[in-house]
């Protein structure tokens, strides 16, 4: 039984705002609870990360404001801290809560990045694998399989490695930044690419693309103009779950100290400094940028996966 | 005492927004050894009806008012339990796909004995034998071995007849059909339903048949309901409904049904359901931009020349050419289409009709022989710009008008892409009054083309697909089951608009369909296909009067008889 879908033709076309307050995603979303608190949670940490310039007590990166004095402070709570310094202080004496709201926009950016190069390289690898089929298609798919055999982090690693050992002469803290984000973007492409593929398969069979080619519109035209609309919403599902998964795996790297620089310190690097004075009492150097990293991972997976639920038809 | 009796029904689908009234008001009864049939199109509420007396109301809808009563008692409102006892030892149900709704998994046998041994206090022994009598009873033949087999091992005729037995194994007294031969080719349908008339006579039972199909209607029942929007608008013996009917739905449903035995110029009456809008300017369109400058070469005889098309897919790879298998979908056709004729090709599922169409369109190279357009020959064409300049001559209108436009795209850029790719035309402003005149022109109206295919029903996208392939003001249109996914009135109206641009702009079509009755109303002349081959072209009144071949004749004499419709209108 199907509802019969006559709109008048008379009747206004609704705007794509009105479209999207009136959708059924839109509608699902408030009814998830624990979305709204995802989707206010990472709104939030955006803010603080992005802003942090602007609204940070301190400004870690500023070595006249830094005092050795105020080294290794604790929270503001224990007994002998400044109150100036909410979450304490670093071995350098930063503040620690300024450190995290500039780390958190670094590992924001890089993740941001890098998903954004893993899904253009993938879209467009598995738009052609899937719409050429044959031999590309195979080429493709078994470089896609190979790379899948190692983990993303060992592939971030080797590549980090190579490009260190052939840069190394570079300015490291320009190169640092952009050799993660190649790193992980590269090891991240083949799911992009795997899904594309699938969906590009079962859509370009479909008669709309029968009739475009019918009209004689060119291969690149079809895949670009009909079918990657068409195909976005899975990958939209991974890019989201992606955004976390990379930033962890770039504090992974950070962690190794194959990540970002000390001078421009992402979450994992400050873990990583923090990890050093874990066992003499300091542990509020290593425990707040980890609880800012747990928090950020889990309230953007919160919301990939949220979406990923909306998005197949299947679990309506 | 009646079998079923349904009072008042009501069923509603509460949903975000609103609350949809699938059924309203509708009062039925049906009587031991008769058959009821259920008419109507998408939409109407019928299927419902017939899931609200199994008691397998989709979610999240329920029944809101009125009462189902089996042989007096009231069934709507037992427990759940209760409704599974009655389901199957009293209900029956025949479902439309016999390729989905059995078992892939179990043997017949199993599947038979298990539902007879549910309801039935036999042993395990007895409910065999009475599962053999049953496939007997449904005409498989052997059934004693045939009974061990899977279900894949049947075809699809066979299923559904294995489906019947299954819904008669423990002896309903009612049996639901919901659209039981939709999904059949029309050699097995005659055969279906000659099954299920005997069946009901012969074993006394009672039984509902849903179905949009007025031949199955004419064919086997006793007295018909017709369902518009939910309610029942006429209710009566099959006979008076369909010779004289009252409701001007009814009326206009009935002429908008394709008849095998007459040709009409163009189908009467048909705007009561849904109101295509007029065109707002008349555009003559021989001054229009559709009719001007279509500067295409004169040709002497025919337009489009197929001789021995063969078309092979492998079916199994192997790099040694020896060892690769292939299906050969199309076997040495010939056939040649004049300038202004439409040609009808016409042929059961996997006949090779469709693959013929994708051939001559470019969309499939063919294995062998050679397509002719005009001078032109096609399987040779390698030059670009002589490729593009062929795919503005022919344009090809596809089956499904749910999958054939791009759902991410508006109407506007859709109509609009064919014009702007081929540079028809000189600037953005004369693009867009195209485009409007063309939406306007097949009954959509200039705003239609703000919004997005989903906000279209079936009749309506097919409409867009019309002016899509107009856009690129072709000579030659291939109409590929235009109509099949569609109801039987929108199916007039588009047949009507496509015989009016016909004749409007002069065009060329090859229109393939599986429907004789299409056909008749459609070409000039027709070719029927059987299994890759052309079994016979002939005229098209000369084809019905007297058809030539036997696979022709055999055909024919299975079209369900509509002489019991009214012809008043035609």
């Amino acid at each position: 039984m199907t509802e019969t879908s006559e709109t008048p033709a008379s009747k206004k076309a609704p705007s794509t705002m009105e479209r999207l307050l009136d959708s059924d995603i839109f509608h699902a979303f408030l009814r998830s609870k624990v979305t709204i608190m995802a989707a206010a949670g990472t709104l939030i940490l955006f803010l603080l990360a992005f802003l942090s310039p602007w609204i940070a007590p301190h400004d870690p990166f500023d070595l006249a404001s830094l005092d050795v004095m105020n080294s290794y402070m604790p929270p503001a709570w224990i007994e002998g801290a400044d109150p100036a310094f909410l979450l304490g202080t670093d071995d350098q004496g930063r503040d620690i809560l300024s450190a995290i709201f500039y780390g958190m926009r670094i590992s924001l950016i890089v993740g941001f990045c890098s998903v954004i190069f893993a899904a253009l390289v993938g879209i467009g690898l598995g738009l052609i694998a899937g719409y050429m089929g044959g031999r590309i298609d195979a080429l493709i798919m078994r470089v896609a399989d190979v790379q899948l055999t190692f983990p993303a982090i060992l592939i971030a690693l080797l590549i980090d490695g190579a490009a260190r050992g052939l840069f190394g002469s570079l300015d490291r803290e320009v190169f640092s930044f952009w050799i993660l984000i190649f790193s992980l973007s590269l090891s991240f492409w083949v799911q992009y690419a795997r899904t594309v593929r699938g969906s590009t398969m079962v859509e370009k069979n479909k008669e709309y693309v029968q009739a475009a080619r019918v009209i004689g519109i060119p291969s690149w035209i079809i895949m670009l103009r009909h079918i990657l609309p068409n195909v976005t919403g899975p990958v939209m599902v991974i890019a989201t779950i992606n955004l976390a998964l990379a930033i962890v795996t770039e504090a992974t790297l950070s962690f190794l100290g194959v990540g970002m620089p000390i001078t421009q310190p992402s979450l994992g690097t400050l873990i990583s400094v923090g990890n050093d004075y874990l066992y003499s009492g300091e542990w509020w150097m290593a425990i707040f940028p980890g609880v800012a990293l747990a928090l950020l991972v889990l309230c953007v997976n919160l919301l990939g996966d949220w979406l990923r639920d909306a998005l197949n038809p299947k679990l309506r | 005492m009646s079998v079923l009796e349904i009072q008042d029904l009501r069923v509603d689908f509460p949903s975000r927004k609103s609350t949809f009234t699938a059924v309203d008001g509708v009062n039925l009864t049906l009587e031991a050894g008769k058959i009821l049939g259920v008419v109507g199109e998408s939409g109407a509420g019928k299927s419902t009806v017939g899931n609200a007396v199994i008691g397998l109301l989709q979610e999240p809808g329920f029944i809101a008012s009125g009462e189902v009563r089996l042989h007096g008692q009231t069934i709507n409102t037992l427990s759940e339990a209760d409704k599974r006892k009655l389901r199957g030892r009293k209900i029956g149900m025949i479902f439309q796909d016999p390729l989905t709704s059995l078992d892939p998994l179990q043997t017949i046998e199993s599947q038979l004995v298990e539902t007879i041994v549910t309801h039935l206090p036999l042993s395990s022994r007895e409910a065999q034998k009475r599962a053999v009598e049953l496939l007997d009873s449904v005409g498989i033949p052997d059934p004693e071995a045939r009974i061990k087999q899977y279900p894949h091992q049947f075809s699809g005729g066979m299923r559904q007849r294995v489906v019947i037995a299954l819904a008669l194994c423990a002896e309903p007294e009612l049996v639901i059909a919901d659209e039981p031969t939709t999904a059949l080719d029309v050699s097995i349908q005659a055969q279906i339903l000659e099954l299920m008339k005997k069946l009901c006579t012969e074993r006394n039972v009672a039984m509902l048949v849903i179905t949009h199909d007025m031949g199955v209607i004419a064919e086997i029942t006793d007295h018909v309901a017709v369902m518009y929007h939910g309610k029942l608008v006429e209710y009566g013996e099959t006979a008076q409904v369909l010779g004289a009917p009252t409701h001007e739905y009814t009326k206009s449903l009935i002429s908008a049904v394709p008849r095998p035995d007459i040709r009409v110029e163009r189908f009467p009456s048909v705007n009561y359901i849904e109101a295509s809008e007029k065109p707002t300017r008349n555009i003559d369109i021989s001054t229009h931009w559709l009719g001007q400058s279509r500067d295409y070469a004169k040709i002497s005889g025919p337009l489009l020349k197929v001789n021995d098309l063969q078309m092979k897919f492998e079916t199994k790879g192997s790099i040694f050419a020896s060892r690769r298998e292939y299906f050969h979908a199309v076997k040495k056709v010939s056939f040649d289409i004049q300038e202004g004729e439409t040609f009808g090709l016409v042929g059961e599922s996997g006949s090779g009709k469709s693959t013929i169409a994708r051939l001559i369109t470019g969309l499939y190279t063919a294995s062998g022989g050679s397509i002719m357009f005009g001078d032109t020959e096609l399987t040779s064409l390698k030059n670009p710009r002589q490729v593009l300049a062929m795919r503005r001559q022919m344009q090809m209108i596809f089956q499904d008008p749910f999958s054939s436009l791009n759902a991410r795209m508006r109407v506007r850029d859709i109509v609009a892409e064919p014009i702007k790719f081929h540079k028809l035309a000189s600037s953005g402003s004369e693009v867009r009054q195209i485009v409007s005149d063309l939406l306007d022109h097949v009954g959509l109206g200039t705003a239609a083309g703000e919004k997005f295919p989903h906000e279209f029903s079936g009749g309506q996208r097919q409409r867009i697909s019309i002016a899509r392939a107009l856009a690129t003001r072709p000579r030659f249109l291939i109409c590929d089951e235009p109509t099949s996914a569609l109801d039987v009135s929108i199916q007039a109206q588009i047949l009507n608009l496509l015989k009016d641009l016909q004749q409007e702009l002069g065009l060329t079509m090859l229109f393939i369909s599986h429907d004789l009755a299409v056909i008749r109303q459609m070409c000039t002349r027709v070719g029927v296909m059987r299994h890759g081959e052309l079994c016979e072209v002939s005229q098209c009144e000369a084809l019905f009067d007297a058809p030539q071949h036997e696979y022709t004749k055999d055909l024919l004499s299975l079209m369900p008889s509509m002489d019991l419709l009214s012809r008043a209108d035609l």
